[in-house]
């Protein structure tokens, strides 16, 4: 066997382990900027037939929370929602739902039909305050601390290996007041 | 009930794949007849079963079942039929089965059409389609089933991404996968010739047919794909150099190659183990585009919505396919020496220059993809690598390319003469010098691009022309024999020179858009007008209306040239419900002169809209150079001689007629 015939060979196991260590990466993963900061400023109605509303106030009470950014045409959203309830009935923070870019007849038929978790809801139907929070898919899920800063930003579908690792260790973390190990 | 049928035809698909990848080869080292025998049923077996299981996911999406989780996930009842249909394949799952379905396809191309093929040798290049069959179909069954149920269904689906809803786009993926999956076939070839350790002449004239034919399908695909993005983004670009573009572009450039050498080994048998390389590499390209787009570990416009699972399982897939391919190689390929010998200077030479510089531009353009990858895994930087690097690293090289494509047809083979092969391209060096002097006049010398662009269409331009017109004696011999020379040239001959005419009007495409573009940003109220180029531009207003699945707002502008209205353009911006997402819909009158070009975008009635307004000379030229391309590659393909069946003593006359 010459060693020419094994450059090729050789070339390929480098982009190989190359590819292996880039698929531990997510290139989406962009440093949110975010995270550490405070909510936006904003203020929304609430869904149709809702009495609460959500507005920067309400995620500044002292209390951490929740918030789930979600559609009713939105069909990852529908594979969390479970999951979503679930989380409700743990009790550790109230959530908070964004709907985004919806119709609200709609959303009123999707929550009704698959069931409320949301302590309070803020109707973005042309998408502003989204663009606000830096929303670039549905759904997206934030844990903001008692103080109203962003301390976590979930994109895509919560799957119960997130809930179990990122999000209720957290919101245990920020209920007891101490630094979490939780990385987001 | 349909969906489970097509959930149980890919499993015995799969079954059926490693019977194929198995037993065939099995039986080809053993020297069992029937086991040798059973490849071709098996290819045939399996290609009827994908069909079967594809045929039911179209049945979903056409019917709007959307207790299919995929169906929900990608269509929508107001969809277009159309849409619907393309729907099928406008998403990882789908898309993934439209990848086995033509991998199937061209298994049993080969199994019905390779007929002169020695059964072991059939068997084995079977038998390795079986196993890469193998791979994609555990993937799609394990990680991307795409007849996965959704319980409750929900009343209505999510909608296709609206940029996808585009006649061009239906038909984008399907050119590429053929193109893709084509090369699937060369390079079964060579891993077939390497275990066999032969490869020879007739080796390089069977895997020609596949090779062009994947070749041409690529390059229509990228085409379609380039088209799509100059009309439907609304960016008036056409190449972005963005990482899935490159995916797709890199097979071509190794395919181009792989091309060029086989026709080496056919005529002069050598370079033997470089072409199998190539069609090892050229497969390998393919599929590391495929773990690019659906891995996640690129962001691109294109990337589909991904799952580590996923990336894992196709990087096994590749080190197996790509790693075990090229192991074979480093034991295998030192023993395939080359029987002809040939001086630099010859046809041959020529042909080894081609591989060479368009190995080095796919390097660069595998490197530039890669780049951001290995920085990122290096140390956590997030870069992206732009049109800058590429157009720096790419023209250099292809440049002397296209230079020397005028040359080597002329060079004779085993020992060429470069003073006569230059003193026959006497009227394309003048030509050259017309066009530089045409090009120095226009632009007084602002663009050396655009200097080497045109000099480079009137070198290859006419220099193609030349050595037509010396092979049928235009001019040098009475007409008679002119015609009936032209009548007998090989169709490969023809190919050749049509494709190659096709990469001067690809350039020219560019070199002209580039440099004599008109672009116009501006804010417009109605009744205003404005010059672009050589017209102008009168903006009567925006007026809204609705579509079968969106509303939009229409502009309208009418286009003068010298005072007569031509014609009336209206660009819109849709809004798509289902999902919500705006779309640009630039309004477009090409001709073969140029394109006008015109794009709305936000504003209102008091402060006016933003309008964006182009002329772009000879832009069409560049999807018409690729589209003659590929005609040239279908005219070779039809070369008798390389069509299956056709008695061996006629085909070596063919070929010493091309000679």
């Amino acid at each position: 066997m010459r060693l020419t015939y094994l450059v090729p060979l050789a070339l390929f196991v480098v982009i190989g382990i190359g590819l292996a260590i880039g698929l531990t990466l997510n290139p989406r993963e962009i440093p949110s900027a975010l995270i550490g900061k405070p909510v936006p400023e904003f203020s929304l109605p609430p869904v149709q037939g809702r009495d609460h509303g959500l507005s920067t106030a309400d995620l500044k009470t002292g209390q951490p929370s929740v918030v789930n950014v979600f559609a009713s045409w939105c069909v990852p959203c529908r594979v969390e929602h479970p999951l979503i309830m679930a989380l409700k009935r743990d009790n550790l923070a109230p959530i908070h739902g964004l709907n985004y870019k919806d119709d609200p007849a709609d959303v009123v038929k999707w929550l009704n039909q698959l069931g409320d978790p949301f302590t309070r809801t803020g109707a973005d139907r042309n998408g502003r305050v989204g663009i606000d929070w830096g929303v670039y898919g549905v759904p997206e899920t934030f844990v903001v601390d008692g103080n109203g800063q962003i301390v976590c930003k979930h994109v895509g579908p919560l799957m119960q290996h997130d809930l179990d690792t990122k999000i209720r260790p957290l919101l245990q973390d920020l209920a007891a007041g101490r630094a979490s190990k939780v990385k987001c | 009930m349909i969906p489970e049928l097509g959930h149980i035809a890919l499993i015995l698909a799969l079954c059926l794949a490693i019977v194929q990848g198995v037993l065939p080869l099995v039986g080809a080292a053993r020297g069992m007849p029937g086991w040798v025998a059973l490849a071709p049923q098996a290819a045939l077996g399996q290609a009827v079963l994908v069909a079967f299981a594809f045929g039911c996911l179209t049945y979903a999406y056409v019917t709007s079942d959307f207790s299919v989780l995929n169906v929900a996930e990608n269509s929508h009842t107001l969809k277009p039929m159309l849409y619907k249909v393309s729907g099928v394949w406008g998403n990882h799952e789908g898309s993934l089965l439209l990848w086995i379905l033509i991998l199937v396809i061209f298994g049993a191309a080969v199994a019905l059409f390779g007929r002169n093929l020695p059964a072991t040798l059939k068997a084995r290049v079977l038998g390795v389609q079986g196993l890469i069959g193998v791979g994609f179909l555990s993937f799609i069954l394990f990680t991307s089933n795409p007849f996965n149920r959704l319980l409750p269904a929900p009343l209505e689906g999510n909608g296709l991404n609206p940029l996808l809803q585009d006649p061009g786009l239906a038909f984008h993926p399907p050119f590429l996968y053929l193109g893709y999956v084509g090369f699937s076939v060369a390079f079964s070839f060579a891993v077939a010739a390497l275990i066999e350790g032969r490869v020879d002449p007739a080796w390089a004239r069977w895997v020609r047919p596949w090779t062009l034919a994947a070749w041409c399908f690529l390059t229509i695909g990228i085409a379609l794909g380039s088209w799509w993005a100059y009309y439907e983004l609304g960016w008036g670009g056409w190449w972005f150099w963005d990482p899935v573009e490159n995916a797709s572009f890199m097979p071509w450039l190794a395919g181009t190659a792989l091309l060029h050498s086989a026709v080496v080994v056919e005529k002069r048998d050598t370079l033997k183990s470089w072409t199998v390389l190539l069609a090892i590499l050229t497969f390998s390209l393919s599929l590391l585009g495929t773990f690019l787009v659906r891995s996640g570990v690129i962001n691109s416009v294109h990337a589909f919505a991904t799952d580590p699972t996923r990336g894992v399982f196709i990087l096994l897939f590749l080190v197996l396919v790509v790693g075990g391919s090229l192991v074979l190689y480093a034991f295998r390929a030192p023993a395939l020496q080359g029987v002809g010998v040939f001086a630099p200077l010859s046809r041959e030479g020529a042909l080894v220059l081609n591989n060479l510089l368009l190995a080095v531009a796919c390097a660069a353009v595998l490197l530039g993809t890669l780049y951001p990858i290995a920085l990122d895994a290096i140390n956590g930087s997030k870069v992206s690598v732009g049109p800058q690097y590429f157009n720096a690293v790419f023209i250099p090289l292809i440049a002397p390319l296209i230079a020397a494509v005028a040359i080597g047809p002329l060079l004779a083979w085993k020992r060429g003469d470069l003073s006569v092969a230059l003193r026959r391209l006497l009227p394309a060096a003048i030509a050259l010098l017309i066009a530089l002097a045409i090009g120095l006049w226009l632009i007084d010398g602002r663009s050396f691009m655009a200097l080497l662009g045109l000099g480079l269409v009137a070198w290859l331009g006419i220099g193609a022309l030349c050595e037509l017109s010396l092979r049928i004696k235009l001019f040098a011999a009475p007409v008679s024999e002119t015609l009936s020379r032209a009548r007998h040239l090989p169709r490969a001959a023809w190919g050749m020179t049509v494709a190659h005419l096709g990469v001067a009007l690809l350039v020219m495409g560019i070199t002209v858009s580039q440099t004599w573009q008109v672009e116009v940003q501006q804010v417009m109220r109605p009744g205003e007008s404005v010059q672009v180029g050589p017209v102008q531009y009168r903006f009567l207003g925006v007026s809204p209306y609705k579509g079968p699945n969106y509303t939009a707002q229409r502009g309208r502008f009418e286009v003068l040239e010298d005072g007569h209205v031509m014609h009336e353009m209206q660009p819109a911006q849709r809004r798509y419900q289902q999902p919500p997402m705006e779309t640009t819909e630039a309004a477009i009158r090409p001709s073969l002169l140029g394109d006008l070009y015109a794009v709305v975008g936000e504003g209102d009635a008091d402060r006016g809209w933003a309008v964006r307004l182009y002329w772009k000379p000879l832009v069409s030229w560049i999807w018409l150079g690729a589209l003659i391309m590929a005609l040239g590659g279908f005219l070779s393909l039809s070369d008798r001689r390389l069509r299956v069946g056709a008695p061996a003593r006629r085909r070596s006359d063919a070929a010493a007629a091309a000679e």
